[in-house]
């Protein structure tokens, strides 16, 4: 029994002494959560290096890994980086402080175009810092489509049966048939989702796989024609196989944006701020894009680039490409049910 | 005493792994979100597109056992005849294959069958015309069989060579030819191993979703896909315990006649 009182108060005092230690240097920290591989790290050592300020860097694949997480409460977050419809969801549940983004130096960096974006989930632009975006268009092979194509139309006209990729998720799929009719891919209209429906199953025949992952695989390898994808996904697939391209229609899309937040736990907000500005220098961002290569909003960056990638689509889509393009929020749970039952409607025919 | 105790590993084992998530499944399937007490949840393997992904699911897995039992069968016949040294050379090579994670193999098979794949490539070879079978029913058939025949093989394999030379010489003895010796000895006795073979390719074929969301290309909706739907996607976890439960049922429900058949055939054998 003695034996454990000692090695309790040995463990105790140990304990006092590291927690010393950090008291004493006082150096400053931020703990960051952000996805796998979606920042240079190269980025992290030079921001540590500049102002001294001590990075804890964390990683999680899915938004919902990175919520369960988040809101376990192990480890106390400062910033945060995930997607639209998940930053919605923490601004709603008021995890998110409010930052002021036009007192910083570099924010000007950024497009007014992408502030619109995250608007949706963001109201006043008062919490969310947008970091890397993108659309859903068609990655095409264009040795096996003759015209070029513009248009959600050359999935729907039966004229490449079976050379169809569709995505494989309840959103993404009735976003094509909704923009294809000219609806928005957030309405909660019954009557619209039911239309985009009977499209999908007219359609569905002519499909050769519904797939999420593999599906930019399927059209690099030669086995489809087109097949709906991420723009990032598009990219990759050019480098593999020259004779892809990649189009955003012409009746709009999807584009998805990731966003930083700055959480309420966050106590240094300064430290918070300062790498939020950091994000926006146009070295930093810059290296962080030639980290990922998706799209950034950083307008400095954009104009710095090569021409040829400048010109590439899949990268930096012009912004009347765009023009059509809604970002993706919630849905109630009535409409969310009513995803959930068509989709198996159409999966059983 | 110390017997009790060597068995409690078991009975956690047992408790905490089968019979406790069996309890939660049970409890959310006659359940609503809100807590209360309802049928619907399993009721709904009647509605028109559970029914369908069921006799979907039956009609592959069926398709899929009596496949299985055809290849098993006539293999365990070649290898009881021929050498000892030969025999554990051909089980080895069965095996060889449930070395590999099945997922991997079934990726592979999705290359192999695939427009372009190297099936076709061999084909056009041979000029041929191409297969179109990968997202089709027909590939998921295969996959299944490809990978659930070892659990025929194994269980027929076991049964067929463990009769007894005995029993076939005597009936050589008593005039018996090729043919009798087959239905009147061997026929009887390897059935035990057919009835455990079919059980073990059944079940999984009946509850497959990873082969058939691979090789049907997300097209061909079992029942398996809707709850896995319903438990990652639709986040109705109360429907999608229903529809396992009454999938259980079912498959329940099967191997009792198929349990009856096997005793029918065991009274038989004592007639025979």
């Amino acid at each position: 029994m003695k034996k454990w009182c000692y090695l309790a108060a040995a463990v105790c005092c140990a304990a006092l002494t590291l927690s010393g230690c950090n008291n004493k240097e006082e150096t400053e920290s931020l703990t960051i959560f952000n996805y796998g591989e979606y920042m240079d790290p190269d980025v992290i050592d030079m921001f540590e290096e500049e102002t001294g300020i001590e990075i804890k860097y964390e990683e999680a694949t899915t938004p919902e890994e990175m919520y369960t997480k988040y809101s376990s409460g192990a480890i106390s977050y400062d910033l945060l980086c995930t997607s639209d419809y998940m930053i919605q969801r923490l601004i709603n549940e008021g995890e998110v402080q409010k930052v002021d983004f036009s007192s910083m130096q570099h924010t000007g960096n950024i497009g007014d175009k992408y502030w619109e974006f995250a608007s949706v989930f963001d109201p006043d632009n008062e919490y969310a810092l947008p970091y890397f975006w993108g659309t859903v268009g068609i990655l095409y092979d264009t040795t096996k489509v003759d015209a070029p194509v513009d248009s959600w139309d050359v999935l729907f006209n039966g004229d490449y049966a079976n050379n169809i990729i569709m995505p494989n998720s309840q959103r993404d799929a009735f976003m094509v048939a909704l923009k294809y009719l000219g609806y928005s891919l957030n309405t909660s209209d019954e009557a619209q989702i039911r239309e985009a429906q009977q499209l999908l199953l007219q359609q569905k025949p002519d499909v050769q796989s519904y797939l999420v992952d593999e599906a930019r695989d399927e059209v690099v390898a030669g086995n489809a024609a087109m097949a709906v994808v991420y723009s990032g996904e598009a990219y990759l697939g050019h480098e593999y196989n020259n004779n892809l391209a990649y189009t955003i229609p012409k009746e709009g899309s999807n584009v998805w944006l990731d966003t930083w937040i700055v959480t309420k736990h966050c106590q240094n907000v300064d430290a918070a701020e300062k790498f939020l500005d950091f994000l926006c220098r146009e070295d930093v961002a810059a290296m962080n894009f030639e980290y990922i290569y998706y799209s950034t909003p950083n307008e400095a960056v954009i104009n710095s680039l090569d021409p040829e990638l400048r010109n590439n689509e899949s990268l930096v889509p012009a912004d009347s490409a765009t023009d059509n393009c809604e970002v993706c929020t919630q849905t109630d749970a009535a409409v969310t049910q009513l995803y959930s039952d068509l989709w198996k409607e159409l999966k059983s025919e | 005493m110390n017997r009790k105790l060597l068995a409690a590993p078991y009975l956690v084992w047992v408790a905490g792994f089968i019979i406790i998530p069996l309890l939660f499944i049970l409890g959310k399937a006659l359940t609503t979100a809100d807590g209360g007490f309802t049928l619907q949840n399993i009721a709904a393997i009647a509605s028109p597109i559970h029914r369908k992904a069921l006799l979907l699911s039956l009609q592959l897995a069926l398709l899929c056992t009596v496949i299985c039992v055809l290849l098993a069968y006539p293999l365990a016949l070649i290898v009881r005849s021929s050498k000892l040294n030969q025999q554990s050379i051909v089980m080895f090579i069965l095996i060889l294959p449930m070395w590999m994670n099945f997922i991997l193999r079934i990726l592979a098979l999705q290359m192999l069958l695939s427009n372009n794949g190297i099936l076709n490539m061999i084909l056009s070879r041979f000029s041929i015309a191409p297969l179109e079978i990968i997202n089709t029913p027909a590939a998921i058939v295969f996959g299944m069989v490809y990978d659930f025949l070892p659990y025929m093989i194994l269980p027929v394999m076991n049964s067929i060579l463990s009769i007894d030379n005995n029993l076939i010489a005597a009936a050589r003895d008593l005039g018996a030819n090729g043919f009798h010796v087959f239905w009147k000895v061997i026929f009887p006795l390897s059935l035990p191993g057919v009835a455990s073979g079919i059980t073990m390719v059944f079940v999984p074929a009946m509850t497959a979703f990873v082969i058939s969301d691979i090789l049907g290309g997300g097209k061909i909706q079992l029942l398996g896909n809707v709850i896995e739907q319903e438990f990652s996607v639709s986040m109705d976890w109360n429907l999608g315990s229903g529809l396992s439960v009454a999938l259980m049922l079912f498959i329940l429900a099967t191997s009792l006649l198929l349990g009856r058949g096997q005793n029918q055939s065991d009274r038989g054998r004592l007639l025979w």
